[in-house]
């Protein structure tokens, strides 16, 4: 079983590649596509295009489903709403002890100011 | 998304907000959980120097993060890489930059951090993934709200 971590780091290592990007955006407008028509855009053979399809499907973000000759692929959300949920669980660690550290500095520029009068 | 910034404005001069972020005292009185206690702050403020905390969360689990100085410039600049230790969830070193500005009402700090998924994030994010993976996670939840 793939832990959390290989998981996330498989996304996000997904996720570098700006062809990798461009076919998930392609399939979020577009729902599912076959591998010719993702290749289509691309400057590159389909092999190379197959091994993209592979990363992504690795770290979870698609699916391919093959009906007679064509194979379809779709996007798949899960993964990238846990990636999505990893960096926002970051935002709220900080968000809460910024918050903390500002009550904590603002009482003790209370306390400074008292000690001056 | 990969680096995180945050802003603040504190009605407490600069100096002071900056011995709040480096002093063992005042990192007990925010570093932890809502309700859960700092068990160790250490503080070396000076480059090279390293800071280590642990904290105890409701549920009796501890975390600790440790890190090293790499800027330390009262009582405007701040920075030090980070890393949870000790746990089964250590996603590698990252790195949080604080900066603090003296503004009419007190201070202006701003909290960066930055390299959450080591060099491949940090690449990824130079590379500007971060607006169209905030874009797609949009695009999830609208489905996930509308359908049935």
């Amino acid at each position: 079983m793939v832990n959390y971590n290989e998981r996330l780091d498989r996304i996000f290592a997904a996720l570098v590649d700006p062809t990798r990007r461009a076919i998930l955006a392609r399939l979020e407008r577009e729902d599912s596509a076959s591998i010719s028509a993702l290749a289509q855009p691309f400057a590159i053979k389909l092999p190379a295009v197959m091994k993209h399809l592979d990363v992504l499907d690795d770290a979870g973000l698609i699916t391919r489903s093959k009906l007679g000759r064509t194979v379809t692929v779709r996007l798949r959300p899960e993964p990238m709403r846990e990636a999505m949920d990893w960096l926002r669980r970051y935002e709220r660690f900080w968000s809460k002890r910024l918050d903390r550290l500002a009550s904590y500095a603002e009482s003790k520029e209370a306390e400074a100011r008292k000690k001056r009068q | 998304m990969t680096s995180l910034t945050l802003v603040r404005r504190i009605k407490a001069r600069p100096s002071i907000v900056f011995d709040a972020l480096t002093t063992p005292e005042g990192i007990a009185c925010w570093w932890g959980p809502d309700d859960g206690p700092v068990l160790v702050a250490e503080t070396d403020p000076q480059v090279g120097g390293r800071f280590r905390v642990r904290f105890r969360m409701l549920d009796g689990s501890e975390h600790e993060s440790t890190g090293e100085y790499l800027e330390v410039v009262r009582p405007e600049r701040l920075s030090m890489t980070w890393r949870w230790t000790g746990g089964a969830e250590d996603p590698g070193e990252s790195l949080v930059e604080i900066r603090l500005r003296a503004v009419a009402e007190g201070t202006e700090l701003t909290f960066t951090h930055s390299r959450l998924r080591d060099e491949a994030t940090r690449r990824s994010h130079e590379e500007g993934w971060s607006g169209a993976l905030d874009k797609l996670a949009r695009h999830f939840l609208a489905i996930e709200q509308s359908s049935p």
